[in-house]
């Protein structure tokens, strides 16, 4: 019914036209824009009246005029094609080829709003996975099915830890056949090849599928790439049975973007002028990773969330980490002391860890030594405060031992290699070695039996 | 169709909110709007038009589609077939809506609440004979819900008069009559297992009663420090990864209530799924049950439609309430009334009212009071008492507890567990922080313990706040200068109050012993907590230096008692104080073997 062409576009301004005189159209329409040079546009409709349309413009509004602006409805949601064919390759944010190949032609064509997961169709996510990394092993598992940010700040090195996880990541007990969709929202063209270059030197580039879109493309776009992103790993994950690691890159861009949609919509603004939807909008990116009952496949999510001003309160990385299953929080003090991966552990968090840990999936200790290394440290860091008030030398011989363990815990646990893959036994061996420095009896978090078996001097 | 149905046309569609031509209709009616028949409710009038919030997703949706009105508010079925079950923010049932419609959920989907095949062996109350006259609300009979609830039939809040007839014992499906009563306006109306209840409408009953005893939780600074109080108030507000959910979770397991309801508004599904997963195996502390007999879920998770976030809370309340009138203690945990406040906020923003603070609506304030007021403990119109207790928790957003939400709360509610960054920074669980969190039911609560379980609650309560207190003194000194600034005693008191944080205070969720707490094992172990420090303190006045009571072994095991003895092993703890008693006898002894041999 919407073949025709209308050429009645009364404002284009901020990614945002409205078009007049045209006949009732769906909400959450697709939208065809051809301009005066009769370049093509992607847009989608976003408020729809018995006259009127408003439609927001992924490519932006940039070079467009009133007179000999096309519009044509397509009569169909945003939607891509899938296909096992996606693997290997590389599209924009609305799912168009970006890599000189020809599109996906499939018959499988899905919405890329997706729809909610009925939470009686989902499984609670339980396997270990390792990632190689001991902070994350060790005291902030992640397991198959979680959604853990990395909450980082610009300059630290979150691309390398990120990159250093997903050629790391397996399944202790399985082969790890992990298929990863990459998706950047805003990123620079070198981080952008960094990835690239990271997947084709670990020779994962056949089992990852990216959607780009670069910090010179449109910012509209961006608020379509991690639905696109996602339902190219809903696909993958609950049709084809694979296990996805989604990595969404960078998160605060997308907030950007969408927050800047909202203002040109003139959209009551809440905090530091985000939209009051702001947390509902990402609980729907996020929400779409997980597991479900009888299906064989999953979604694991690792967003990069930079914090503004390294500030953990912003509504960005505050709306994620109350949506998402915990956060790996890196530390801009560790990353100038030189250490890396600068994972501060104390506001780190895996929530999903409990299940994932233990006799059945690691080792029966896991629990009750991360327990014991999170105090020792807390306590540990309070002292090193105090030494830098009243002076090392006025601690107690107890305090100095908190210092030593401090020290320690920063050089050799945190501290490792970028292509150093520490299995979660090396890591549980290492975080024992640090826990002897404390005589048995200090240690409370931990039990006999771990206490017997684990804290002797000298190697066994 | 309705004959009764009006019909209209679809003008503007703006996210889930729905402009709509339809003439006479009410506000707070249910419509089906579209081809789809996606359900919303009209929230405001202007001439012929109506706007209705839609609690489905509206893509798709285009202006000229039919609507209709269904001449009703949004209202909940009320029966036996309840508990166990988990529902989505408008009572549809997500179990049945999985078998029938796959892992996602499709739209326009009308499922009724309650399965209408599934027969119940109903009881009627053999006091009621054919021409008794009946109050509203009466109750008729019984029906064994699950093994552990007795499900207590009940007239509609609305429908006394004279009884007609009552079906004799036997199985009757929901939609069986079981009944026929002849109202006020001398008609006579079919009775069944259940009725329907406008979610929005408190469910009436006789009278308010005070209430006289706290909900006992299992969790010692809850119980013990900031207890609540059956039909009373809490609000959980904390930063997140401060450990709400695990708050809410722990209360939903070990409290003795006799039925939890959680409503999941705006969180995570994989929260609910635990839910799901684990409670069916885990047992009522207090009968031995499969807790999910005793427990049901409203669900909508942050990524379902955000005006049916906004109807979860009253649907679990109505529910709650429901129980309440059959007699029964509920406990109705809200997760996150913040959730709920922002789906106000951005129906709000989409109808262009005008924001007060941090947008949110002018009205959020009175909202929040008309919802927490709902709670209480009442006289019930079939004869005794039911309780509804209502805990929401609060995300505030930074953490930061003087946003809206968060300051609105805190002047509705009596108890306040405020979660704490530093403490779950620390690993101190649960990080409710003592300094910040209050109960304004210690009287009310001193008198259950003072009877109950022993005559010092009160006392001892204040004496180990007083050492926290000064515990936040002390420490702060420390932090300026040192430790070396402060005297033995002072030092002791440090020590003290480590004891009480790292013995009663820290609770483990995960440890099998430590995650429930008796209130008589909370009573002796922060007496013995307290006698450590008191023992110790005596002999720091005699002259004992602090370095050498700081070395007894006892304080590591003072430490590790709460895992060590279940709630049973009561016994334990008064030997193990007796042997503390005689462990700083013997100190003394030797202190005084000491200074004589010194002299």
């Amino acid at each position: 019914m919407s073949a025709r062409e209308y050429r009645t576009v009364r404002s284009a301004r901020g990614g945002l036209l409205v078009v007049d005189g045209v006949p009732d159209i769906a909400f959450g329409d697709r939208v065809l824009i051809r301009d005066h040079r009769d370049r093509k546009r992607n847009g989608q409709v976003i408020r729809s009246a018995e006259n009127s349309v408003l439609i927001q413009v992924y490519e932006g509004t940039d070079d467009i005029d009133l007179e000999s602006t096309w519009v044509r409805f397509l009569d169909q949601p945003l939607e891509i094609s899938l296909s096992p064919e996606l693997l290997g390759r590389v599209f924009n944010g609305i799912g168009e080829p970006r890599d000189e190949r020809p599109p996906i032609v499939s018959n499988i064509r899905r919405n890329v709003n997706g729809s909610a997961i009925n939470p009686a169709a989902r499984t609670y996510p339980r396997k270990f996975i390792q990632t190689g990394v001991s902070t994350i092993d060790g005291l902030n598992s992640l397991v198959r099915g979680q959604k853990l940010p990395i909450f980082s700040g610009s300059g630290l090195p979150h691309n390398r830890l990120t990159a250093q996880i997903v050629r790391q990541a397996g399944l202790v007990d399985e082969e790890s056949s992990f298929s990863i969709v990459f998706a950047a929202m805003g990123v620079s063209h070198t981080d952008a090849r960094f990835f690239e270059e990271e997947f084709a030197s670990s020779g994962v580039l056949g089992n990852v599928v990216m959607f780009i879109n670069l910090a010179d493309d449109p910012p509209v776009e961006r608020l379509a790439v991690p639905r696109v992103a996602l339902t190219a790993a809903e696909y993958l994950a609950f049709d084809r049975d694979r296990h996805v690691l989604v990595v969404l890159t960078d998160m605060t861009n997308y907030a950007e973007a969408l927050r800047e949609v909202a203002t040109a919509k003139g959209d009551v603004p809440s905090r530091k002028g985000y939209p009051g939807y702001l947390y509902s909008d990402l609980a729907e990116i996020y929400e779409r990773s997980g597991r479900i009952r009888d299906r064989h496949g999953s979604i694991t999510l690792l967003p990069v969330v930079t914090m503004p001003s390294d500030d953990i309160t912003h509504p960005i990385p505050d709306l994620t980490g109350y949506i998402t299953e915990g956060q790996i929080v890196l530390s801009r003090e560790l990353h100038n002391q030189g250490i890396y991966p600068p994972v501060h552990i104390l506001p780190s968090l895996s929530r999903l860890m409990k299940d994932g840990i233990g006799r059945d999936d690691t080792r029966e200790d896991h629990p009750r030594v991360a327990s014991q290394l999170y105090a020792l440290y807390a306590r540990a860091l309070e002292t090193r405060n105090l030494a830098s008030i009243v002076g090392a030398d006025e601690l107690s011989a107890q305090d100095r031992g908190y210092l030593a363990f401090a020290e320690a815990f920063d050089r050799r646990f945190v501290s490792q290699e970028e292509d150093e893959d520490r299995s979660i036994i090396e890591t549980l061996n290492l975080a024992w070695d640090l826990l002897r420095m404390f005589p048995k009896e200090s240690l409370t978090r931990v039990n006999e039996a771990d206490l017997t078996k684990y804290h002797h001097s000298g190697k066994d | 169709m309705n004959e009764n149905a009006r019909r209209g046309v679809v003008r503007e569609i703006n996210g889930p909110i729905v402009t709509i031509r339809l003439p006479g209709v009410r506000n707070g009616e249910q419509v089906r709007i579209g081809l789809l028949g996606l359900v919303g409710e009209a929230i405001a009038l202007n001439g012929d038009e109506a706007v209705i919030q839609v609690y489905e997703s509206t893509e798709g949706v285009r202006p000229g589609e039919p609507v209709e009105g269904l001449g009703r508010p949004l209202s909940v079925e009320l029966g036996p077939g309840l508990l166990g079950g988990i529902f989505d923010g408008v009572q549809r049932p997500l179990k049945e809506i999985f078998l029938s419609a796959g892992d996602h959920i499709p739209r326009g989907l009308a499922l009724p609440a309650l399965n209408r095949e599934k027969s119940w062996h109903f009881v009627p109350d053999t006091a009621l004979k054919s021409g008794a006259e009946l109050l509203p609300g009466s109750r008729l009979g019984r029906v064994q819900e699950t093994e552990s609830i007795e499900h207590r039939v009940l007239l509609p809040p609305e429908r006394g008069g004279t009884l007609l007839e009552l079906a004799p014992e036997g199985d009757y499906r929901l939609d069986d009559p079981i009944g026929r009563i002849r109202g006020a306006d001398g008609v006579s109306h079919k009775l069944k297992l259940y009725h329907h209840w406008p979610v929005r409408i408190p469910r009436p009953y006789l009278r308010r009663d005070n209430s006289i005893e706290p909900l006992i939780t299992g969790q010692r600074i809850m119980d013990t420090f900031f207890p609540l109080i059956k039909g009373g108030k809490a609000a959980v507000p904390g930063p997140f990864g401060a450990g709400k959910t695990v708050v809410q979770h722990q209360i939903a397991r070990w409290s003795n209530a006799d039925i939890v309801i959680f409503v999941g508004c705006g969180e995570r599904g994989n929260e609910l799924v635990d839910v799901l997963e684990t409670f069916p195996q885990l047992q009522d502390p207090h009968n031995g049950r499969s807790l999910m007999e005793r427990t049901l879920l409203v669900a909508n998770t942050s990524n379902m439609p955000v005006v049916a976030r906004e109807a979860s809370i009253y649907v679990g309340m109505t529910v709650a309430e429901y129980y309440r009138d059959q007699g029964y203690d509920v406990v109705l945990q809200a997760d996150s009334t913040s959730r709920w406040a922002e789906a106000l906020r951005e129906v709000s923003g989409r109808l262009g009212q005008m924001p007060v603070e941090d947008g949110y609506p002018a009205y959020l304030a009175s909202r929040l009071a008309a919802v927490y007021e709902r709670a209480g403990r009442v006289e019930i119109r079939g004869g005794g008492n039911g309780s509804v207790t209502l805990i929401g928790s609060v995300s505030p957003p930074g953490g930061d507890f003087s946003e809206p939400v968060t300051a609105h709360t805190k002047e509705i509610i009596q108890t306040f567990w405020a979660l704490s960054k530093e403490l779950a920074d620390a690993r101190h669980y649960p990080a409710i922080d003592w300094v910040n969190s209050f109960s304004g039911h210690i009287r009310v609560a001193a008198d259950w313990w003072h009877r109950k379980v022993g005559g010092k609650w009160e006392q001892r309560r204040a004496k180990a706040l007083a050492l926290l207190a000064q515990d936040v003194e002390l420490s702060r000194i420390v932090n300026l200068v040192g430790p070396e600034a402060l005297s033995d005693a002072q030092r002791w008191e440090l020590e003290g109050a480590a004891l009480i944080k790292e013995g009663v205070l820290q609770q483990s969720a995960l440890d099998p012993i430590d995650t429930f707490s008796s209130p008589e094992k909370q009573y002796l172990l922060l007496k013995m907590m307290l006698l450590i420090y008191q023992k110790g303190a005596d002999l720091i006045d005699l002259g004992v230096p602090v370095q050498e009571l700081m070395e007894l072994p006892m304080l590591a095991k003072a430490r590790r008692v709460k895992q060590l003895y279940n709630s049973e092993q009561t016994e334990k703890l008064r030997e193990l104080n007796e042997e503390f008693i005689q462990a700083f006898e013997d100190v003394r002894m030797e202190y005084a073997k000491f200074k004589e041999h010194r002299q």
